[in-house]
């Protein structure tokens, strides 16, 4: 048994020592007319929009395009900037980032400099002075929230009775989304009669509707910070008879616009559905164009559209084009 | 005299004891609070059906799931000494392997590719081949049980997402959904069969052979339990495997309340709560002797605490911190320093006692 286990552990540590090597080993990138990228992004498992986000991203970066594209996902920042530091050491030419965490990437992105690597944040911004990054393509959290809560109001209910699921404390999306419903509430004296988080997952979501059905208190509105929880949400009031959508007793307003979401608001099942907009792809690709075409960047911060849409006006195309 | 400490000594020393109070602690509570906490009322759901709502038909329903996992985890803890970290992920594999099997390549199907038993019993064959790795790692390499299932802890909602191609299924059959609900026509959501389904099966289990026995034999003494022809690798190998099918009935019902599934927050910290269950029922959490029952009743405590501060409008981020608090109670009355002084202080009261007698 120990001799088994010392082997392993041989085996372990020789594979650890030989990956290790394999990646100090990689020369700097030979010339081959292909702009070569390095894209640190979040792990794609982590949500349907993450996933469209990596998606296009592999759409766009790809050799037809012009670009050669290695990729490195984390959840975690102090993986992602070593990954950040093998492909500056790799020689690429841009570097486009996604950060775990806003702290922690002067020095890296320092090295970028010296190393001539160009750097592009897209959907996250970072701590850091703006001059040791090109550009930086964001989503507006607060104008989502604002958009939706704009909507919201422009239904004139003869009165708001809320349930207010918030994501993750201390998100942006949740801080954007929950600051614009807040912020409303009190001036125009909603009634928010639960606020919680569901942390992103129907589960919860259910299970925090369900105690105020069993608690009797009334509420004629759901603002659920993403799809997954609206839908918990959803399952409670079905299980409950109460009756939602266009026409229904209650207001469903969702956030991410998945694409079976966005059919929930084409079925009238659902009222709102705010974007997260996760194509930044195309923004990166005209900045990179730009730059390799010598001009300059006049903005750096560069806020995408978003759309929210009203289960009364939505399309098909609109599900095929926008859903995720 | 004797007689009556005799008594109190029984409940107090009693499995349940514990549990018990903390839920009488829960009722009273909320008693007071709010008495219509314990309203029962009958309406119809969206289908037109007539059913049972409250809270607490919601707590025995949401609670339906810990109650399962505590049953394995109970055992799993009795034989390895040690606790299984992986259950949350284990059910987004399984959930996803049901989900997969129902939908295949496409995400939202017309209609199911297979049966929905099929599904699941390819979700119980997925969540025991997780049980199988955690139980080899423990049973065989002898890693301590939370480090050998820290493995599937970080990687498994990964590969819950990678077997469905990161696409999200989604299915539209209603009968699908009546497992996590409401069978058309009876009143008690579903999970809350499958539960007592669940323990029914322990129960006879139990009855009717040897778990119990050679589980707490292995968890006692396992060179001791070796000497008298139990295979300790073999019955800490199998608690992993049992445990991976009751994890697989857990993910059934998550996977069916909503009738989709989200790789990265389903079951969602489960395993702690599990665990918690385990040392609510006053079972060692280093290994031997338990009752199943106390952590099933610890796991409805739980699912009422958490009811409770949802309906108290506590901030639900806040949860974990009420649950820590009764954590640190729970562990320090049941460490061994506390259980001395109290045994003491309950031996002199008696001695003390029997002496005013006597005069």
């Amino acid at each position: 048994m120990k001799k088994l286990k010392r082997l392993l552990s041989i085996v372990l540590t020789s594979a650890m020592v030989f990956s290790v090597a394999a990646c100090g080993g990689q020369t700097k990138a030979e010339d081959d007319g292909l702009i070569h990228v390095g894209i640190i992004n979040n792990d794609p498992n982590e949500s349907g929009y993450r996933a469209a986000n990596d998606k296009s991203l592999k759409e766009m970066f790809t050799e037809a395009n012009g670009y050669k594209a290695d990729f490195a996902y984390s959840l975690k920042n102090d993986e992602q900037i070593a990954a950040a530091q093998k492909f500056i050491t790799d020689g690429v030419d841009y570097l486009l980032l996604s950060a775990a965490d806003t702290a922690g990437w002067d020095t890296v992105l320092k090295d970028a400099q010296k190393a001539g690597t160009k750097v592009i944040l897209f959907d996250r911004t970072i701590d850091a002075d703006p001059s040791l990054y090109e550009a930086s393509i964001v989503s507006d959290m607060d104008k989502e929230g604002q958009q939706a809560v704009d909507w919201l109001k422009s239904q004139n209910l003869s009165e708001y009775n809320i349930i207010h699921i918030q994501g993750v404390m201390g998100s942006a999306a949740q801080r954007g989304r929950s600051g614009a419903l807040d912020a409303e509430a009190q001036t125009s004296g909603w009634n928010i009669v639960a606020q919680q988080t569901g942390e992103w997952s129907a589960d919860n979501a259910q299970q925090i509707v369900q105690s105020v059905i069993d608690a009797k208190t009334p509420f004629n509105v759901i603002y659920a910070e993403n799809d997954d929880m609206a839908k918990g949400a959803v399952a409670a009031l079905d299980k409950a008879g109460i009756t939602h959508g266009v026409d229904g007793e209650v207001l469903i307003v969702g956030f991410d616009c998945n694409k079976w979401a966005l059919t929930e608001l084409l079925n009238k099942n659902w009222n709102y559905d705010g974007q997260c907009n996760p194509f930044q792809a195309s923004y990166i690709d005209d900045i990179i164009k730009k730059l390799e075409a010598g001009e300059t960047i006049s903005e750096k911060t560069i806020i995408m559209d978003e759309k929210g849409f009203d289960a009364t006006t939505i399309t098909q195309e609109d599900v095929d084009k926008y859903g995720i | 005299m004797n007689k009556e400490t005799n008594i109190f000594k029984k409940i107090v020393g009693n499995q349940l004891f514990i549990p018990l109070v903390a839920l009488l602690i829960l009722i009273v509570f909320n008693l007071i609070n709010d008495p219509s906490f314990f309203a029962l009322t009958i309406q119809n759901n969206i289908y037109g059906y007539p059913v049972l709502s409250g809270s607490i038909v919601s707590i025995i329903d949401f609670g339906s799931e810990l109650a399962i996992l505590a049953i394995g985890m109970t055992i799993v803890t009795a034989a390895s000494g040690g606790q299984d970290i992986s259950v949350g992920a284990v059910i987004a594999i399984s959930g996803s392997t049901m989900l997969r099997a129902l939908c295949g390549t496409n995400p939202q199907p017309e209609t199911l590719r297979t049966s929905i038993f099929v599904a699941f019993l390819v979700g119980v064959i997925a969540a025991m081949i997780c049980g199988a790795f955690n139980g080899l790692l423990v049973a065989f390499f002898k890693i301590p049980p939370m480090v050998a299932t820290l493995i599937l802890y970080t990687a498994g909602r990964s590969i819950a997402a990678w077997i469905n191609e990161n696409r999200l299924p989604m299915i539209y059959e209603p009968k699908f959904g009546y497992i996590g609900n409401f069978i058309p026509g009876i009143p008690i959501p579903t999970p809350v069969f499958i539960a007592a389904a669940c323990m029914l099966v322990i129960a006879l289990l139990h009855k009717f052979t040897n778990l119990k026995l050679y589980t707490q034999a292995v968890g006692i003494n396992e060179e001791s339990s070796r000497l008298n022809g139990i295979n300790p690798k073999l019955i800490k190998f199998s608690v992993f495997v049992i445990l991976g099918v009751f994890v697989a009935v857990a993910a059934l019902i998550k996977v069916t309340r909503i009738s989709t599934i989200t790789y990265s927050v389903i079951a969602k910290d489960i395993e702690m709560d599990a665990i918690l269950a385990v040392a609510l029922g006053g079972n060692s959490l280093s290994g031997g002797k338990y009752n199943v029952w106390a952590s099933v009743l610890g796991a409805y405590v739980i699912q009422f605490l958490t009811t409770t501060l949802y309906k108290l409008q506590v901030r639900s981020d806040a949860l974990p911190a009420y649950k820590a608090v009764v954590v640190i109670i729970l562990v320090v009355i049941s460490s061994p320093i506390v259980r001395d002084k109290f045994s003491r202080i309950s031996k002199n009261l008696k001695s003390k006692k029997t002496e005013n007698g006597g005069v």
